[in-house]
């Protein structure tokens, strides 16, 4: 169960995997995510889904490799099988006709961007792509994405690729040509999110963003994902990922986000010094 | 009343040192030996209207195991064990036997009741030790049934149901069954290895459990209905209560359930060789007094905690957990800190916390529960500093298992509604059980409703010409 069917390298620090998991493939749809194990002792980490093939009963997800556990599915290789595998987890997605959207994913969060703006776009949307990394290296799926959108935007941080900008700058741009918004969608890091949120509170232009909190079960048992919208404690699992990102206490996720650090980075380290005496 | 029977003292359970144990997840109640056990057994008077047994939820012939172990037919004692409890090694050790059957012992009356739930814990024990006997299980009757969820509800129900001869396959939504049992009890009061064995004794008997599915997320139960002839929910009460004061979101505040989860499931106090963290400060405050805020307590010492105080707004003859629980955490150096409730959670700069707020209470006259309700003392708000706090205050059924099922009727509570006799609910051919009915209760009193359930499906499958539900007739 739960075989590593296919794995890719799509930057040096982010790699693909497609995982044999028909039940999940068969239910999930675009926006929720999965919660694995690598290992028996390992941690459960959720990751947004980034594709599925329910004819192949497939899943798809993205990594980018900055823990302990992110870097030890890194070395999972194609046949092995991961300890577990749940899902799908979280509500979907809402689609429908909005008239024209966009979607901003920026580093990792290209990728659960990319079946979000298919779904769209097969509801009928106009849909506008706006993707960027820190640099060219770290860009992935351009092409794919470009399948999905009817517009794409690309751009860097350090302008290594096309242009340089942050990702909330095209969208600033897009918002103050006065053409017709109707809903946007912001993935990628929470600080990200934070200003892509900021950026179009003053169009009032209605902002999803997906938050990707500290989770244990994913289910709503443990709490560790409680997040404040709307002044409200939510759990991101359940009844999130995707909040209204106008709504969202980003202060809070980002200070929640940072629990553990000390002891993730611990863990990191020790697995290194583990990898180095495997290798040497 | 024979003189010699009350003149043998209630023989005591062995334990670990508490200065030993605080630092320790092994278990604390070590088990008697045979000696102890066959003292204890004589003690029992055989009563000939044995009063104990209506004291059990499950009604295990209690006497007659008793009388087995002391005559040395250990297997007769299993077998009379078993035959009304399918989880005995469990319930010997996390069952509140003051309250039920040995508060009805009659030895109780003038000095101290049979020690009933050591003495099961041993002869099962002795069971596990030697490995469990199968028995003869009926002619498949090609019915199948799925039971979601795998605490005590779940596993007893899959248990009778494939006693029975029918086809049972359990749906766990995490990555290891067991539930509660595996998530939220720690293994110094119930070790792990014990709820796998009894796990594996259900596989023996041809129970599939099937782990890693969300029911509501992966199936809805209309769905499961298609491939299954009879749905027991015994998905319990997974979802935390929060304080709902200022600064419950905190860094170093937890729900009680992410701190077991994270301790018990993901074994933190393993961290670093096992991957998940857990983190606890120097001072702890747990609010809340049940079996879960003794846990949450207890293993906030074990995992390095200096000073853990219970913060409880009642006193402490409406502490309702477990006697055994309460004695074991004050031997432990736990502070009961009684009549007292917080009122918010304050922190630092940083977004962690650095304490609590609490105000004084006095009890009132006697509420619904028919305890006397807390009332605040005005002006009495008192500061302590913390590192974490533990917000231990019950939990409500989860609602991810009634995705897209209306059908099903539940209470305002959140609960579903069930008939007590038969574990009916009002969606037919879907009986329900445990916490997701009572509310969070016991792991016997869920093993007695799944027992209950299983009856009565086992009866359905045979015959379905009577009405669903009794309104019905």
């Amino acid at each position: 169960m739960y075989r590593i069917l296919a794995k890719e390298t799509l930057t040096p620090v982010t790699k693909l995997f497609v995982i044999e998991a028909p039940e999940v493939a068969h239910k999930v749809k675009a926006g929720q995510f999965v919660i694995l194990r690598v290992t028996e002792e390992g941690e459960r980490i959720p990751l947004t889904v980034a594709d599925y093939d329910r004819q192949a009963g497939t899943i798809t997800i993205v990594v980018q490799e900055i823990g302990k556990t992110t870097k030890l599915l890194g070395t999972v290789n194609v046949g092995d099988s991961l300890a577990s595998f749940t899902g799908p987890l979280g509500h979907p997605t809402e689609i429908e006709n909005y008239g024209t959207t966009v979607l901003v994913g920026g580093g990792l969060g290209i990728a659960p961007i990319y079946p979000i703006c298919r779904s769209l776009r097969e509801a009928g949307n106009h849909v506008i792509g706006i993707i960027g990394a820190r640099t060219k290296e770290l860009l992935f799926w351009e092409e794919q994405m470009r399948s999905v959108t009817d517009e794409l935007i690309v751009c860097t941080d350090d302008g290594s690729y096309v242009r340089k900008a942050l990702v909330t700058v095209p969208l600033k741009e897009l918002l103050e040509s006065g053409r017709k918004v109707d809903r946007i969608w912001g993935i990628g890091p929470a600080i990200m999110m934070k200003f892509i949120a900021l950026t179009t509170k003053p169009f009032g232009a209605k902002t999803i963003v997906s938050l990707n909190s500290i989770m244990v079960d994913g289910t709503g048992m443990c709490g560790a994902c409680r997040v404040s919208v709307g002044g409200k404690t939510r759990f991101a699992c359940v009844d999130g990922p995707e909040f209204d990102g106008h709504e969202v206490d980003w202060d809070l996720l980002l200070t929640r986000q940072r629990i553990y650090l000390d002891l993730e980075k611990q863990a990191l380290e020790a697995f290194e010094r583990e990898l180095v005496n495997v290798k040497g | 009343m024979p003189k010699d029977k009350v003149q043998i003292p209630r023989q005591k359970m062995p334990t670990r040192s508490p200065e030993e144990r605080r630092h320790s997840f092994e278990e604390v109640a070590l088990g008697f030996d045979m000696d102890l056990a066959l003292a204890e057994a004589s003690r029992c008077l055989q009563c000939k209207k044995p009063s104990c047994i209506g004291g059990c939820p499950v009604q295990v012939r209690i006497p007659e195991f008793i009388l087995a172990l002391r005559e040395g037919n250990m297997w007769g004692a299993v077998e009379a064990l078993k035959d009304k409890n399918s989880l005995p090694a469990i319930c010997g050790r996390v069952c509140p036997q003051e309250t039920q059957c040995e508060i009805e012992c009659v030895l109780g009356r003038k000095g101290e009741p049979v020690a009933i739930g050591r003495l099961e814990r041993f002869v099962a024990d002795w069971e596990r030790a030697r490995g469990m006997r199968i028995p003869e299980l009926p002619k498949p009757t090609g019915k199948r049934i799925a039971i979601v969820g795998s605490g005590p509800a779940g596993l007893t129900a899959a248990g009778d149901l494939a006693k029975m001869g029918h086809a049972v396959e359990i749906f766990e939504s995490l990555h290891v069954p067991g539930g509660v049992l595996m998530y939220g009890i720690p293994e110094f009061r119930l070790p792990k290895e014990v709820v796998r064995a009894e796990i594996s004794y259900l596989e023996s008997l041809g129970v599939v459990i099937h782990t890693n599915m969300v029911v509501g997320k992966l199936y809805t139960l209309e769905e499961l209905l298609k491939r299954f002839d009879a749905l027991f929910l015994g998905t319990g009460a997974g979802l935390p209560m929060l304080l709902n004061i200022s600064g419950e979101n905190y860094n170093g505040v937890y729900s009680a359930n992410e701190l077991l989860t994270r301790t018990n499931l993901m074994k933190g106090y393993l961290f670093p060789k096992w991957d998940t963290p857990v983190k606890v400060g120097e001072k702890v405050a747990v609010v809340g007094a049940g079996n879960v805020a003794m846990d949450s307590a207890r293993c906030s010492l074990r995992l390095g905690a200096k000073e853990v105080h219970i913060v409880y707004r009642r006193s402490r003859q409406e502490v309702p957990a477990r006697a055994e629980e309460v004695h074991h955490a004050e031997e432990e150096g736990i502070i009961f800190d009684f009549l007292t409730n917080p009122v918010e959670i304050y922190g630092n700069q940083q977004g962690w916390v650095t304490g609590i707020r609490c105000i004084r209470m006095e009890l009132g006259e006697p509420d619904a529960s028919g305890r006397r309700s807390p009332i605040p003392t005005e002006g009495s708000e008192f500061d302590m500093s913390m590192d974490t706090v533990v917000m231990a205050l019950g939990t409500r059924p989860n609602p991810l298992v009634f995705t897209d099922a209306a059908r099903l009727e539940r209470s305002r509570h959140g609960t579903v509604v069930a008939d007590p006799d038969t574990g009916r609910t009002k969606m037919e051919r879907v009986w329900a059980g445990g916490d997701i009915v009572t509310g969070a209760a016991t792991v016997i009193s869920a093993m007695g409703a799944g027992r209950i359930a299983a009856t009565n499906i086992d009866a359905y499958l045979k015959d379905r010409s009577g009405p669903w539900w009794p309104e019905q007739a």
